[in-house]
């Protein structure tokens, strides 16, 4: 005798409901493939790409805490606001980030990163210099690698100083799909 | 050495039908409530635990007092004006006559006579074993019968 899924469902949501996860996390579909993407009640913490759920449920319980659970509810802002941003019709995301688990220097950059316009690119030596780490491009990088959400937070508009992509964490041909999304490939070497 | 206690996610999704099973077992129609409750409560629990063997037996274990917390509910004390034509369900009766009981012989009293659960059910309700059910119902009726002479 299994669970049947209306159920497990109704467990999942409640258990959403009740306030008692650390993380809520779930699947969301893409043009440029699955995302996974997680929540904490003080917000959107992860986004994933080419996800394994398990392993991500683990590495989300070592960092936020053990009580993972996939959840849809907590889930579908996040999964509205990517829709549209895909559809061309959303240019910035309204959306809640948790970055409490990042160190000061990466909490830094990626808040400096939040503000790089849509259809717009930077450079990993402008952001350095804006993180009152001139010197830093190459730090910078790292954490643009390490962005634990992507999208969201655009990594996806910083390229090298030369115009180049230079790297994306999703892979390049990623990059290139976002940044054309938002008539922002004009600005690169590409 | 470093004790890993696996996300909720892996644990809920390995023990999941093995609860269901047993609620259906122990409550019936009841236990897709009974289910919710059980990892309700372990949830709650989780974020503390210290160990990771033998997750199976301790979710059964929350699941076993839900069930018995279900039994409890029902069995509240009905006040029924008139006994005259008795259509209550047997465990409404058998609640009422086994009200002082001891508590355990009560819960084995009332599960065998008016639920008709076997003991080895009745012994995972109460968390003890096949015999020690048997034991407390018959520890029951027995009481029942000096008391009722």
């Amino acid at each position: 005798m299994t669970v049947s899924p209306t159920l497990d469902k109704r467990f999942r949501e409640a258990a959403a409901a009740a306030g008692l996860l650390d993380v809520a996390y779930d699947l969301a579909e893409t043009p440029i493939g699955t995302l996974l993407v997680a929540t904490t009640d003080r917000g959107l913490c992860r986004i994933s790409y080419d996800p394994q759920p398990e392993l991500e449920a683990e590495s989300l319980a070592h960092t936020f805490g053990l009580r993972v659970l996939r959840a849809t509810k907590p889930i579908d802002p996040v999964r509205r606001q990517l829709d549209e941003y895909f559809e061309g019709t959303r240019t910035t995301f309204e959306l809640q980030i948790d970055l409490s688990h990042q160190a000061p220097f990466s909490r830094a950059v990626l808040n400096r990163l939040a503000r790089v316009p849509y259809g717009q690119v930077t450079t990993y030596g402008a952001l350095a210099a804006e993180a009152h780490r001139p010197k830093a491009a190459r730090a910078v990088g790292t954490v643009m690698n390490r962005n634990p959400v992507p999208i969201v937070l655009p990594c996806h508009r910083v390229v090298g100083a030369n115009g180049a992509l230079v790297g994306y964490g999703g892979g390049l041909e990623r990059k290139e799909q976002l940044l054309k999304l938002e008539g922002a490939l004009e600005n690169t070497l590409l | 050495m470093a004790v890993i206690v696996p996300p909720f996610e892996s644990f809920y999704e390995e023990h999941r039908d093995a609860v269901f099973r047993e609620l259906r077992r122990l409550v019936g129609k009841d236990a897709e409530d009974a289910y919710q409750e059980t990892f309700l409560r372990a949830l709650r629990a989780y974020g503390r635990l210290k160990h990771t063997e033998n997750l199976r037996a301790w979710v059964l274990t929350i699941a076993r007092r839900v069930a018995i917390d279900h039994y409890r509910r029902r069995e509240a004390p009905t006040v029924i004006a008139e006994p005259e034509t008795d259509s209550r369900p047997a465990y409404a009766e058998l609640g009422e006559l086994a009200d002082g009981l001891p508590r355990k012989e009560r819960a084995a009293v009332v599960l065998r006579y008016g639920y008709d659960l076997s003991y080895a059910a009745i012994g995972a309700a109460l968390g003890s074993s096949e015999d020690a059910a048997r034991q407390a119902a018959s520890a029951g009726v027995r009481r029942l019968r000096r008391r009722m002479q």
